[in-house]
């Protein structure tokens, strides 16, 4: 397995006037193999967001290297990112707001084949075979966020998401504006896609039940750093830290 | 019961959408009327408004003369309907101008910050810290007379207040969700300010602007009255309101008809803004779920 993306040292500071400076992220390195899902729990505050919109570059990296496929992503500018971004791609936490809400599912969906220049018939065919991979029909694609529920508008984020055939898929906490059933039905899809493109995955959560479930290796954030990393067995089943055993017990 | 109850929610929601969509048609006829006025005034005026005729000064309104006649005899009905083309157009040329432009600021502002930002608002400070008419007045007074100065007065002036509303509105679209999904789907700054940020600020500028039409009717006209906009013998509500001022007790349709123009005009506008603002409000636009 190779490694895809590969995180050094990251580390995310905002300086505030009149206040300290704050580390929301601090020192947090890891690595992502390809196929593999890691998981990165914490509590709110944790910096999860943050770290989720640095691997994004939505967000500039105050220093530590970021490497996307070997290649040095870390102070690209947006002109470059759009290659990485073929690469890389996310899926928000709450579906509706992910959504333009003047421009209909479709326009959201198609926007980036847009902007690679591809054929408007090419690309409705394209919107209505990723609609339907992720479970919904293609009439979806002319409805507008606030037509359609939920559940369904996370469909058509992932849908969003996978429509440039990315190989690293975040998501950050995107299911948890979710009820618990429609959350089962997302997790399914999610499982059923990393399967069949083989994706990977970092799954951005505060559910440890989900994480167990899903992933291969788990991250535990607290206070910006990186306290502990491993196999999901052995953090979850074993955890060493005293934060992470915490975490654990309270969602027991 | 819960599909009942959205049956009704749908329904009642359907009824005010047709209603608001039915007083938008209402005021557009109207204000349509106003233009329609303002560009066939010179058909539509029974006689030439500048033509004086001394021997028919001072008439009360009559069949002949509905509005009556001011002191040089000239028909104050036409006189109203060609001082409609200098007030709507421009009133008109006046909004677009400011809206388009500081907008255009605003957004700009909003989207890059930086030193350019923090320059552009002390500005847009100074000129919000002048009461408006006084202000323009000093510029109208400079650049001299003449409805295009008092134009220029009146626009140097306006455009800061669009230029907060759409620096506000992008600062708060600009960490949207959505806005961030558009990047990740490569757009550039530009695409994403005209296919994300414009629409969605579009309705609390337009509704400004709609709104702003009203005020901005009122101040041309208020400069033109003392003097600084339109000059005599121009046909223009303000300045035909301020020759008329001294003849209010005993020939009052001098000043009357000028001033309900603007009355009228004003106030159609206003609610043609009130209107738009309702319709282009999302709640009422589409049968939200949510």
């Amino acid at each position: 397995m190779s490694i895809i993306l590969e995180a050094e040292h990251l580390t995310k500071i905002f300086t505030r006037r009149g206040s300290e400076p704050l580390k929301a992220v601090d020192d947090v390195s890891f690595q992502l193999e390809s196929g593999e899902t890691l998981g990165i729990v914490g509590e709110s505050g944790s910096g999860k967001s943050t770290l989720a919109k640095m691997l994004t570059r939505l967000t500039d990296i105050s220093s530590g290297t970021l490497r996307v496929e070997e290649k040095d992503i870390t102070s690209l500018k947006r002109r470059e990112l759009r290659e990485i971004y073929g690469t890389i791609q996310m899926v928000f936490q709450d579906p509706m707001s992910s959504f333009d809400p003047r421009k209909t599912l479709g326009y959201g969906i198609c926007e980036s084949l847009r902007n690679r220049g591809m054929k408007k018939t090419e690309v409705d065919e394209r919107v209505k075979q990723t609609l339907e991979q992720c479970g919904l029909s293609s009439e979806f694609a002319d409805r507008y966020p606030h037509e359609v529920s939920g559940g369904q508008c996370q469909r058509a984020a992932i849908a969003r998401a996978l429509i440039v055939e990315p190989k690293i898929l975040i998501c950050d906490e995107a299911t948890s504006a979710l009820d618990v059933t429609i959350q089962k039905q997302i997790m399914e899809l999610l499982q059923e896609l990393k399967e069949k493109r083989g994706l990977s995955f970092i799954f951005i959560c505060h559910n440890l039940a989900l994480v167990q479930e899903f992933c291969d290796r788990v991250l535990v954030l607290y206070d910006g750093k990186n306290v502990e990393e491993g196999t999901t067995d052995k953090v979850i089943l074993h955890p060493q830290n005293e934060y992470t055993k915490k975490l654990i017990e309270s969602a027991s | 019961m819960e599909n009942e109850k959205n049956k009704v929610t749908v329904r009642v929601q359907k009824i005010k959408k047709n209603y608001i969509k039915q007083k938008l048609i209402f005021f557009l006829i109207l204000a349509a009327a106003l233009i329609f006025a303002a560009v066939f005034s010179d058909k539509l005026c029974p006689y030439d408004p500048y033509a004086q005729d001394l021997s028919s000064a001072m008439q009360a309104p009559s069949v002949l003369h509905p509005c009556g006649t001011d002191t040089y005899g000239r028909d104050m009905l036409s006189r109203v309907i060609s001082g409609a083309r200098a007030s709507i157009f421009s009133t008109f040329i006046l909004v677009a101008v400011i809206s388009v432009f500081g907008t255009a600021v605003g957004v700009f502002c909003g989207y890059y910050g930086g030193i350019l930002d923090s320059l552009m608002m002390r500005v847009s400070d100074i000129c919000l810290a002048f009461p408006g008419l006084v202000f323009a007045m000093a510029i109208a007074a400079v650049l001299g007379g003449g409805i295009q100065n008092a134009v220029i007065a009146l626009a140097a002036i306006s455009w800061p207040k669009y230029s907060r509303i759409a620096r506000g509105q992008t600062l708060a679209l600009k960490n949207a969700p959505y806005i961030h999904a558009a990047i990740l789907a490569g757009d550039t700054s530009g695409q994403i300010i005209w296919r994300h940020v414009l629409p969605n600020m579009l309705g609390p500028v337009l509704v400004t602007a709609m709104l702003d039409i009203g005020t901005m009717m009122m101040e041309l006209a208020g400069l033109s009255f003392l003097g600084l906009g339109a000059q005599i013998p121009m046909a223009e509500w303000g300045s035909m309101m301020s020759t008329g001022r001294s003849m209010l007790q005993t020939y009052p349709w001098v000043v009357l008809s000028p001033g309900i123009a603007i009355f009228i005009s004003v106030v159609i506008f206003n609610l043609l803004g009130d209107t738009v603002r309702d319709y282009l409000d999302p709640k009422n636009n589409r049968s939200a779920r949510r």
